[in-house]
C-alpha cells in the first residue's frame, strides 16, 4: 500500500483554513436553545464546585453530558471570563451578550482544530493509487474535503450550535488509530469519546467486538474462524486496564466524593430518554413530532432495544466469524450508528452523522459504499433541513447543501471512473425526487392554507422520505457486508 | 472533476460567502464591533471604544442620525413607488430632497421602483410615503439583502464566469482560480452585502460591456455600458477607455470605410440607450437638467470623510481646501485628472487591443479616483473591478491592489460593525490568491514586466528587482495588517483624533500611487505575448 506521502498535502492547510474562515463568518448567525444549553453548563461549571456540578438544577438544561465533557466545558469557561463574565453566572438564564456570542462561536470554531487533525490522520490512512493522479481527484484530497466541508457537521455546530467537531475529532481520530492498527490507542481515544457524550455507545458494540476479534485473539484457522488457542489475556487486560481508567477518571472524582448520585443524574438522563414525551416512531429518520404519537401506535424503549439489537446481531456475527481488516469493522461500526438511529429511543436527526462522517471513509476507497454514501448523505443531510427553519438562514442551508452534494456527487464519480454506475436509476430517480419534495415542505406547504391547520405536514413528509433513503443506505451496507467473497478492493 | 461542476462550486461559495456577510449589520455600530473592543479592552485603560465616537456615527454632530445607504435604498423605494416620475428629483412637499434625495441616474430609480412593487407585495408598511422613514426590522433586513443576492445573481456573477472561462488565458484550473479569487474580492462583498449598496448592478454592467468588447460585439459592450452608466454616474471612470478603445478601433478599421459604419452603429446604440433611458424625462428640458444637477453635486467639496485619494492625503501637508476657492478647486482636480488619464488613453488610441484596454480601464479609473472632485472611498471599488480583470496576467499586482484597496475602506467597514467579516473576507482572499494563483513563486522581473524599471535603474545592474518587489508585497501586507489591529485596538491620542483612520488612508494611497505609476508603465512596455519572444528590449 502506498500511504499519502506527508509532505503531498500541501492542499489540506487551504481546505482546513478556508472552511475555518468560513465558520467565523456564520457568528451572527441563528443559534438554537443549544447555546443556552452549553452557556448554562459554562455557568455551572465555572462558579459552582465540582460536586455540585450535577445537581444544579436552577435552568431546565441541567448538566447531561458525561464527566469530561463537564471538564471541558470548565476549562473552556476559564477562556469565557475574558469575553463576558456575566455569562458564567448560574442565575443568570437565557443570557445572550455579543461577547458571550462570539466566544461561544469561537470555541467551536477553535475546538474544531481536534476534528481537523483527526480529518488529516484519516487522510493519511487512504490508500493511494500507484499512478500520479491530479490532485483534484486523490482520494485522500477528495476524504479531506468530504470531511472538513460537511454540510451536516457546518450547520449542526455553527449555525444550530453544538460541538460535534470536536468530538467527532476523537471519533476519526481513533478510527484512524484502529486503521493503522494501533488498537490500544484507538480503545483509549474511544473510551475518552464515551466519557464526553454517551451518545457514541452506539457505537461501542462494534468497537468491543472488533477489539475482541481482532486483537485480543491474535491467530484464525485457515478457513478463517476464530482460533481459540491464540487468546492473548494479557491484551485483554491492556484493553480492560484503558478503558477502565479512563472511566475512573472521570467518574471517579464525582465517587470519591460521595456524590454517587451524581451519576443519577446521567441516569435520568437515560431516563428522560427513555420518558421522552414522544415515542420515536421507528422507522422515521427525521424529527420526532407529536404528530407520530397520534398517527403510529406507541412504541415502548424495551421494544426499540431489542430492535436495535437484533438489526445490529448479524452485522456484530459478521465480523466475529471471519477474519476482517479494520474496513469490515468501519462497516459495522456504520451498521450500528444508523441501526440505532433507525431504531433506537428519541434519537435525533443529527445523529445520522454518526453515520456520514466515517462512512466518508470508505466511500473514497470502495465503489459500492461510495453509492451508498451519496444516497446516505443526500437523504441525511436534506433531514437536517427543518433544524434551520429561519428565513434569513435558508439560502445557506440550501447553497451549502448544494455545494456539498454536487461536490461529492461529481468527486466521487470521477474517483471510481470505471465502467458501470455508482447509484441504480432508481436510486437517482428516489434522489431526484427529494428535490420535488424540498421545494414542496420548504416553499409551497408553508405558503400555502394547509400551513396552519397541518403545520408539522412538512416535516412528517421529509422524515418519511428521508427515512426511505436512510433504510436503503443501511441495508446497502448489511449486503456489502455480508456478501460471501468480496474482493480485496481495486485501489 | 468537470470544469462545471467546479465552476459551480465557486460560484455556490461565492454566494454563500455574501449571504455569510449580509448577516451582519448595515448600519451604525453592530455589537460585534463592541464586543470585540470589549474583549481587547478588558482591564486595561489604554484601550476602549475608538470607534464609538458620534462625529463618526452621524457627520455633523447634533443632528440627528440619518441612517445611511441601506436607509438612502429603502427611501427610493419609498419615493419612487409612491410619487410621480416628474417628482422624483424635485424638491416637492412629498418629496424632501435633504433626506436621502434621488441622485444617481435613472436606471436606479427604476431598479428601486421594481424592487418597491415586491416590497409592496410583501408587506405595504416597508414603502409608506413618510411613515416608513427609518424602517427597520428583521424581515425587511431579509428582504433589501435578497434583492441585492437576486442582482448580483443576475448580473455580476454571470459576467465574471464568462469572462473568466473566455477571456483569461490558461488551463481550465487557471481559469477556475482566477474565477474564484474574482469572486472573493473582499471590497465589493462587504460593501454591497455589508455596508448596502448596489455596486454589483453597475459594475456587473460594465463588467458585461469589457466582456462584449473582448468577444467582439462592440454595439452590445457599449450597450451594457451605457446601462451601467444610466445606473451610476460614477462609471465615467470607466467611459474614456471604452470611448477611445472603440474609437481607435473604427480607426484602426479605416475612417471612410468598415470603421465608419462600426462608428455610426455604436454612435445609435449609445443614444438609443440613453434616450430609452431618459424617455421620461426628456419631454422637458428643465426636467433633465434638474435630473443633471442632482446627479452631478458640485457643492459638497473637493473630498468627503477621508479618501484615500490624493486631495485628502495633500491635505496633511498643505490645506487645499481652505486654499483655493471651490471652483479653482474643480479645475485643479479636472486637470490633474486629465493630465493622468491622457497617457493611457493616447496609448490607447493608438493601440486599441484588448490588453490595452483593459490597462486603460484600469488607469483611468484610478487617475479619477485619485485626483478627481469629490471622490467617496467606495469609488475604489470602480478601480477594483479592471484591476480583478488582471488578475490572471499581472496576479501579484492585482492581489496587491485589491488587498490595499480593501483596506483603505476599514475605516468604513468598522463604523458599520463589519469587523469580523472584514478580517474574515481579506484573509481568506490574501490566502487563497496567493495559493492559487501563486503569483510570488513566479516573480521574475520578466513576469512582474519590471524592464523599464531595469532600464531606469540602470546604474544599480546588481539589484534583483523581483526580489525587491516581493519584499514590498510582503511589508506593506504587513503594515495593512498592522495599521488594521492598531485601529481597532488602540485609542488615538486626544490632539489626533484622526490620526489611524488618516495613517490608514495615506498607507493605501501610496499604495494606489504606485499601482498607478506602475500600470501606466506596462501599458507602455510591450504586450504581454510579444515580449517572451523578443529579449531584444
Amino acid at each position: 500500500t502506498v500511504m499519502a506521502a506527508a509532505g503531498s498535502c500541501s492542499w489540506f492547510p487551504p481546505l482546513a483554513l478556508g472552511v475555518s474562515l468560513l465558520k467565523c463568518l456564520f457568528i451572527n448567525a441563528y443559534h438554537s436553545t443549544d447555546f443556552e444549553v452549553h452557556r448554562n453548563w459554562l455557568a455551572i461549571t465555572h462558579s459552582l464546585p465540582v460536586s455540585r456540578w450535577y445537581h444544579e438544577n436552577s435552568s431546565v438544561w441541567t448538566l447531561d453530558y458525561p464527566p469530561l465533557f463537564a471538564w471541558f466545558q470548565w476549562s473552556l469557561s476559564h477562556v469565557a471570563q475574558h469575553f463576558d463574565s456575566n455569562m458564567l453566572r448560574v442565575e443568570n438564564l437565557d443570557y445572550v451578550s455579543p461577547g458571550a456570542v462570539l466566544f461561544q462561536r469561537l470555541s467551536v470554531v477553535f475546538t474544531d482544530g481536534v476534528f481537523i487533525y483527526g480529518a488529516t490522520e484519516c487522510c493519511r490512512c487512504v490508500q493511494e493509487p500507484k499512478e500520479q493522479r491530479d490532485v483534484l481527484s486523490r482520494p485522500s484530497f477528495v476524504l479531506a474535503v468530504l470531511l472538513l466541508w460537511n454540510f451536516g457537521l457546518l450547520v449542526v455546530d455553527h449555525l444550530h450550535f453544538q460541538y460535534n467537531g470536536f468530538l467527532f475529532g476523537f471519533l476519526l481520530l481513533s478510527l484512524a488509530k484502529h486503521l493503522q492498527h494501533r488498537h490500544l490507542q484507538g480503545a483509549l481515544l474511544f473510551s475518552i469519546l464515551l466519557n464526553l457524550k454517551h451518545i457514541y455507545l452506539y457505537m461501542a458494540p462494534a468497537y468491543g467486538v472488533y477489539l475482541l476479534r481482532s486483537y485480543c485473539f491474535t491467530q484464525d484457522h485457515r478457513d478463517g474462524s476464530v482460533r481459540w488457542s491464540s487468546f492473548s489475556p494479557l491484551r485483554l487486560l491492556a484493553l480492560g486496564a484503558i478503558v477502565t481508567s479512563v472511566c475512573a477518571l472521570s467518574f471517579g472524582p464525582f465517587v470519591a466524593m460521595g456524590q454517587l448520585l451524581s451519576l443519577s443524574t446521567l441516569g435520568v438522563h437515560l431516563k428522560l430518554l427513555e420518558e421522552a414525551e414522544l415515542p420515536r416512531a421507528s422507522m422515521t429518520g427525521g424529527l420526532v413530532q407529536e404528530f407520530h404519537h397520534s398517527v403510529l401506535p406507541s412504541v415502548t424503549p424495551s421494544v426499540t432495544l431489542v430492535c436495535t439489537l437484533l438489526s445490529i446481531l448479524p452485522a456484530l456475527l459478521s465480523l466475529w466469524g471471519g477474519p476482517r481488516g479494520p474496513r469490515a469493522f468501519l462497516r459495522v461500526l456504520l451498521i450500528c450508528s444508523l441501526g440505532s438511529f433507525l431504531f433506537g429511543w428519541h434519537v435525533h436527526e443529527k445523529a445520522v452523522l454518526l453515520a456520514i462522517l466515517p462512512l466518508s471513509i470508505l466511500a473514497v476507497q470502495n465503489r459500492e459504499d461510495a453509492g451508498t454514501f451519496l444516497v446516505l448523505t443526500t437523504t441525511g443531510h436534506y433531514s437536517l433541513f427543518p433544524l434551520l427553519f429561519t428565513p434569513a438562514e435558508f439560502p445557506i442551508k440550501v447553497l451549502l447543501m448544494l455545494m456539498f452534494t454536487i461536490y461529492s456527487f461529481t468527486a466521487l464519480r470521477k474517483l471510481h471512473s470505471g465502467p458501470g454506475r455508482l447509484l441504480r436509476p432508481l436510486e437517482y430517480a428516489y434522489l431526484l425526487g427529494l428535490n420535488a419534495v424540498a421545494i414542496t415542505c420548504e416553499v409551497a406547504l408553508p405558503l400555502s392554507p394547509w400551513q396552519q391547520t397541518l403545520p408539522f405536514l412538512p416535516l412528517l413528509v421529509t422524515s418519511v422520505y428521508c427515512s426511505v433513503g436512510v433504510c436503503h443506505s443501511f441495508l446497502r451496507l448489511y449486503v456489502s457486508l455480508l456478501r460471501p467473497e468480496e474482493k480485496p478492493k481495486q485501489l | 472533476m468537470q470544469t462545471w461542476s467546479l465552476v459551480s462550486i465557486c460560484v455556490l461559495l461565492a454566494l454563500v460567502v455574501r449571504w455569510g456577510v449580509s448577516l451582519n449589520s448595515y448600519s451604525v455600530l453592530l455589537f460585534l464591533v463592541c464586543a470585540c473592543v470589549y474583549v481587547l479592552s478588558a482591564g486595561k485603560h489604554w484601550i476602549s471604544f475608538p470607534f464609538i465616537r458620534l462625529s463618526d456615527v452621524s457627520p455633523g454632530a447634533g443632528k440627528p442620525p440619518m441612517f445611511g445607504d441601506y436607509e438612502a435604498q429603502r427611501h427610493w423605494q419609498e419615493v419612487t413607488y409612491n410619487l410621480p416620475l416628474q417628482e422624483w428629483y424635485f424638491n416637492t412637499t412629498e418629496n424632501d430632497l435633504m433626506y436621502w434625495g434621488l441622485d444617481y441616474p435613472p436606471l436606479t430609480a427604476y431598479h428601486s421602483l421594481i424592487c418597491a412593487y415586491v416590497a409592496k407585495s410583501i408587506n405595504p408598511e416597508w414603502v409608506e410615503l413618510h411613515k416608513s422613514r427609518g424602517y427597520e426590522s428583521p424581515k425587511h433586513k431579509l428582504f433589501m439583502r435578497a434583492t441585492v443576492l437576486v442582482a448580483d445573481l443576475i448580473l455580476f456573477i454571470p459576467a465574471v464566469v464568462l469572462y473568466c472561462l473566455y477571456l483569461t488565458d490558461g488551463s481550465s484550473r487557471k481559469k477556475v482560480s482566477t474565477l474564484f479569487c474574482f469572486l472573493l474580492y473582499p471590497g465589493l462583498i462587504l460593501i454591497d452585502y455589508g455596508h448596502f449598496q448596489y455596486n454589483g448592478v453597475s459594475l456587473g454592467l460594465a463588467l458585461w460591456g469589457v466582456l462584449a468588447l473582448g468577444l467582439g460585439w462592440d454595439a452590445l459592450g457599449s450597450l451594457a455600458f451605457c446601462l451601467a452608466l444610466n445606473y451610476k454616474q460614477m462609471e465615467l471612470y470607466h467611459a474614456l477607455p471604452f470611448f477611445c478603445y472603440l474609437l481607435g478601433k473604427s480607426v484602426q478599421l479605416g475612417l471612410m470605410g468598415r470603421g465608419l459604419f462600426l462608428l455610426v452603429r455604436i454612435a445609435s446604440t449609445v443614444l438609443g440607450t440613453f434616450a430609452l433611458c431618459w424617455l421620461p424625462f426628456l419631454s422637458d428640458p428643465d426636467h433633465a437638467m434638474q435630473v443633471v444637477r442632482r446627479i452631478f453635486p458640485v457643492a459638497r467639496g473637493l473630498f468627503e470623510d477621508k479618501v484615500a485619494n490624493t486631495w485628502c492625503s495633500l491635505n496633511v501637508l498643505v490645506k487645499v481646501r481652505y486654499i483655493l476657492s471651490s471652483d479653482s478647486q474643480i479645475y485643479l482636480s479636472l486637470a490633474c485628472t486629465l493630465l493622468a488619464v491622457l497617457p493611457s488613453c493616447v496609448r490607447l488610441l493608438t493601440k486599441p487591443t484588448f490588453w490595452q484596454f483593459k490597462l486603460a480601464l484600469a488607469n483611468s479609473s484610478l487617475a479619477f479616483f485619485l485626483f478627481s472632485y469629490q471622490v467617496h472611498e467606495k469609488s475604489i471599488l470602480l478601480v477594483a473591478l479592471p484591476v480583478c480583470l488582471l488578475l490572471n496576467d499581472l496576479p501579484l499586482v492585482a492581489i496587491w491592489f485589491l488587498h490595499a484597496s480593501t483596506f483603505s475602506m476599514m475605516p468604513l467597514f468598522l463604523r458599520d460593525g463589519l469587523l469580523v467579516p472584514y478580517v474574515v473576507t481579506s484573509l481568506a482572499f490574501l490566502y487563497f490568491s496567493i495559493y492559487l494563483l501563486s503569483p510570488l513563486e513566479h516573480c521574475s522581473e520578466d513576469t512582474l514586466r519590471l524592464g523599464v524599471y531595469r532600464k531606469l535603474l540602470f546604474f544599480l545592474p546588481k539589484l534583483d528587482l523581483a526580489w525587491i518587489v516581493r519584499w514590498k508585497f510582503y511589508i506593506s501586507v504587513a503594515a495593512t495588517a498592522g495599521l488594521s489591529f492598531v485601529t481597532v485596538a488602540l485609542v488615538p491620542p486626544s490632539h489626533l483624533p484622526d490620526l489611524f483612520p488618516l495613517l490608514v488612508t495615506s498607507t493605501a494611497f501610496l499604495q494606489f500611487l504606485g499601482t498607478f505609476i506602475y500600470l501606466n508603465i506596462v501599458q507602455f512596455s510591450e504586450p504581454p505575448s510579444r515580449k517572451s519572444n523578443k529579449k531584444k528590449k
